[in-house]
């Protein structure tokens, strides 16, 4: 049975095993590959989306639980915080190898959606879920908080 | 991969010649250019390269040294094409795996171009040696050890000169003025008498330029670029920031399959045999079929693949594999330690008589690389040829075993070599394990449809290619007014090059310099220092792992050193500076960085601990901050000094620096495979955990103002900072830590 889903504002029917996680749907049936596979068990964070503005692990996410919720990907994300974020982190050269970013920017942005000034211990609580293994951190959070600036 | 150092230019000749050796003869048409495949294949569009700039990149600041291509007339060498819309694209010959040389190459030539920066586009360079080679690994083309930037930095910048000059040389003739009146500043040429044209309006004329005599480059006062802090921000990211990166594992191709592989449960099992009934019922799943590395399972996508995977039933004789086991070979390796081994040290001048005598034992696991993107690569078998894309990070070699696994020769195969999610050194191999593979997935379904095999988490963590294990022993001895007497260290673990086409090369006297690089050399001055190495062979591929020996050799000279200061009732910093005369650049980045970091005696809970380590040439000092509750360790601070010759990119340098400590962060406090049975024990970010943002320090990096010839950073910034940890918990009242990482010791939490 066709399931029915919201990404990035356009609403989509996939013909889609129920079972298939929401993040292998997105990156092969809808082509949206800025979405990384890093684990498959929700311990990366490089597969973060948005699902009705809450930040989700795509990797464990079966498709079948999104039906008819809006699903918001780094393609499509547009809100004044993520566009902070995503500034933040150009000029501030965050990325590395870059790979975790997408997910990094995710959870960044909703947090900043939530917090417009988060403390320390909020960026911590927010972004502990995303791993670097390049280590980026140390940047991360000083673009949140630039972001978190330009917001105010 | 220092050790390239020790490869003499004769000897990569007679490698390059016996891989050359070891794939079919060359064919006698042409190779087709990927444009012309491309049409041949009836115009399909390949997603590669850098996607269109949506929304979210427009909201991105200026596109300063965007990725793209652009054609132009002017292209004076392999290295840079000035296009008429002004255009300069800089060909790059590395690997951009996030160490930023991608941004660092392009900014060599385009100081020497005086190109506009915004008018800068990069792309990657196709496998060819003769034209890319690294020019540090002889006539290999490839990226490691840290070498991105010393050896382009003389090749980049004369191609930008020599571009510079047929503009200029084209100028002077269209205005009829003597060339040496022509100036350039930001792609544009001229002339005191009013006359000026841009890059672009003056290309075509230029490409007909013959120049009569080399450029003379830049002096240091001239540049542009070269060292301006923030002058080229990274041209990489803002497509890393919004998603339209291209990485091995977002290639689209019409009909690409995705393929798993049932890999070896154990270490060295062998296939019995496998039944594909079940597998191939899972919708999606198109071949179950052997490969020389396992069973491979290929569907339509990733997740039937997967599903395929788990149905498949295999056989595998274990009777060998199972016995490899990490507590076992600790033991064995304790006990080989007590043993003569294999010299890499003799000592120049005898012991002296000893006041004090400090004896330890090391241990130090087994490591995975745990790049965020796991390995994959796409091979296609089409019309005769192969075509790759992955992080070809050795394209030399990657397109050698390719051409050999594929039956082609060599110019009947293409590598597209696209931006990796991170390597650390796993990409960068001598025997292309992944790119091979692929390849074999490719041949077993007849080349069909184009195919990617792609690595899970598990599937990465699990396959070997460690930074392996090692035991270090140590004796050493001070005299009665506190200088080193005696030194002994005996190093057991795999030998990284041993197996293979490297060790003729590397190997000398049964001594891989890799295994003891840190300890000798070293940057003391120890003529006493006797070394002994043993080798051991395994089941399980060891492999080079950012920063190679020095990932170990640094903690056991480093912490020794603590130990014999307070031995001797000296100061940690003192003591090590007296044993630096002869290498000056080591002792000012250790006085910078206790500087910096106000070195002094714990206070208010906090303890400093220092390590200096000279690596890749680069030389790198650190000071972390530590402070205990509850008998758990938390790192406050780091600051860190480097000097690696001329600063190239500044913030590049930073931001090396910040993830080198990072990354090493995590491996001192978590990082260990396992072996039990035959295979390890960790498979994913929950057991194989890595540093998150919470535990991350702060961290102070103070670059050193230098005019020597500049040396890498991707790898320099992890040997100290696992010595300066462990140095402060000592002076904290912690214990002395010996055995890596922290968690087994349990002063992190877990």
């Amino acid at each position: 049975m066709p399931i029915m889903l919201s990404v990035n504002g356009r609403s989509r029917e996939l013909d889609v095993d129920a079972e298939t996680p929401l993040l292998w749907v997105l990156r092969e049936d809808l082509g949206l590959t800025g979405t990384k596979y890093g684990c498959g068990i929700a311990q990366c964070g490089a597969c973060t989306v948005h699902v009705d503005g809450e930040p989700m692990r795509s990797c464990s996410v079966p498709v079948s639980a999104v039906a008819g919720r809006k699903v918001t990907t780094i393609e499509g994300v547009s809100s004044r915080a993520a566009k902070a974020v995503q500034k933040a982190w150009v000029e501030l050269d965050v990325v590395q190898c870059g790979y975790c970013q997408s997910g990094q920017i995710m959870s960044a942005t909703a947090l900043l959606e939530k917090k417009p000034r988060p403390t320390d211990t909020d960026i911590d609580h927010a972004m502990a879920g995303n791993l670097c293994r390049c280590a980026t951190y140390h940047r991360i959070r000083a673009a949140i908080h630039a972001a978190a600036a330009t917001l105010a | 991969m220092h050790v390239f150092r020790h490869l003499d230019t004769a000897a990569s000749e007679r490698l390059a010649t016996r891989l050359a050796a070891s794939a079919p003869a060359a064919h006698d048409a042409p190779a087709l250019t990927r444009r012309a495949l491309l049409q041949a294949a009836g115009g399909l569009v390949v997603a590669i390269g850098w996607g269109s700039h949506d929304d979210a990149y427009a909201a991105l600041p200026g596109p300063a040294g965007i990725e793209g291509a652009a054609t132009g007339p002017l292209a004076p060498n392999a290295f840079v094409r000035v296009g008429t819309d002004g255009i300069a694209t800089i060909v790059c010959k590395h690997h951009e795996m996030g160490q930023g040389n991608t941004t660092g190459l392009a900014s060599l030539l385009a100081d020497e171009l005086d190109a506009d920066w915004s008018l800068v586009r990069t792309e990657y360079a196709p496998s060819d040696p003769k034209r890319y080679a690294n020019l540090l690994f002889g006539t290999l083309q490839g990226t490691g050890g840290s070498t991105a930037i010393a050896n382009s930095y003389l090749q980049y910048r004369q191609a930008g000169a020599t571009a510079r000059a047929m503009l200029v040389a084209a100028a002077a003739d269209a205005w009829q003025v003597p060339a040496s009146e022509i100036r350039t500043s930001k792609s544009v040429l001229s002339h005191a008498s009013g006359k000026s044209a841009g890059y672009g309006a003056m290309a075509e004329a230029a490409s007909r330029v013959k120049l009569a005599t080399e450029p003379v480059l830049k002096t240091r006062d001239q540049f542009v670029y070269i060292g301006k802090d923030k002058a080229t921000p990274r041209v990489d990211s803002p497509s890393k920031c919004n998603g339209s990166a291209v990485y091995t594992i977002d290639v689209k191709l019409p009909g690409l399959l995705t393929a798993v592989i049932a890999w070896p449960p154990s270490f060295g099992a062998k296939l019995l045999s496998f039944d594909a009934s079940d597998a191939k019922k899972i919708k999606g799943v198109t071949d179950v079929v052997q490969v020389p590395e396992g069973v491979a399972v290929v569907a339509t996508g990733t997740w039937a693949a997967l599903q395929g995977r788990r149905a498949l039933i295999a056989q595998w004789d274990e009777s060998s594999s199972r016995s490899l086991d990490s507590d076992q070979l600790l033991a064995s390796y304790k006990a080989q330690a007590t043993q003569p081994g294999k010299p890499f040290a003799k000592p120049t001048q005898g012991p002296a008589p000893a006041a004090k005598t400090v004896e330890a034992v090391y241990e130090f696991p087994f490591l995975a690389h745990a790049s965020m993107e796991p390995m994959n690569c796409v091979a296609w078998l089409h019309d005769g040829m192969l075509e790759t894309w992955s992080g070809h990070q050795f394209p030399t070699f990657d397109h050698q075993f390719a051409a050999k696994a594929a039956g082609l020769p060599i110019d009947k195969v293409t590598l597209h070599t696209l931006v990796s999610g991170g390597s650390f050194g796993r990409r960068a191999n001598c025997w292309s394990d992944f790119t091979v593979a692929a390849v074999h997935v490719a041949k077993a379904i007849d080349g069909r449809a184009p195919v990617r095999l792609q690595y899970t988490r598990e599937d990465d963590t699990g396959a070997g290619l460690y930074r392996p294990m090692y035991v270090h022993s140590v004796k050493a001895s001070i005299d009665d007014v506190g200088r080193v007497a005696d030194w002994k260290h005996v190093v057991v673990g795999q030998s990284i090059m041993a197996g293979t086409v490297m060790e003729p090369m590397m190997v000398k006297d049964g001594v891989d310099p890799t295994s003891v690089e840190g300890v000798s050399p070293s940057v003391y001055a120890l003529p006493m220092l006797q070394g002994e190495l043993h080798s051991p062979v395994l089941a399980v591929r060891p492999l080079w792992w950012r920063s190679v020996g020095n990932t170990h050799t640094a903690f056991v000279m480093e912490t020794m050193m603590d130990e014999l200061a307070i031995a001797a009732g000296k100061d940690p910093l003192a003591f090590r500076l007296a044993l630096l005369d002869k290498t000056p650049r080591a002792a000012a980045v250790l006085r910078l960085a206790a500087d910096k970091a106000g070195w002094s005696t714990p206070r208010g809970g906090v303890a400093q601990g220092l390590a200096v380590h000279e690596s890749f040439g680069s030389f790198v000092a650190q000071v972390a901050d530590v402070s205990m509750t509850n008998g758990k360790v938390k790192v406050e601070r780091v600051v860190c000094a480097v000097d690696c010759g001329v600063a190239v990119n500044p913030d590049v340098i930073r931001a090396q620096m910040e993830g080198c400590i990072g990354f090493a962060l995590g491996a001192l406090y978590y990082g260990e495979i396992d072996i039990k049975n035959g295979r390890a024990a960790q498979r994913n970010f929950d057991t194989y955990r890595s540093l998150r943002i919470h535990e991350m320090p702060k961290i102070e990096v103070h670059i050193v103002s230098s005019d020597s010839a500049p040396t890498g950073v991707g790898e320099p910034g992890v040997p100290p900072l696992a010595p300066a940890v462990v140095n402060a918990i000592a002076r904290l009242g912690g214990p002395r830590v010996r055995r890596l990482p922290l968690a087994r010791t349990g002063l992190v939490l877990t």
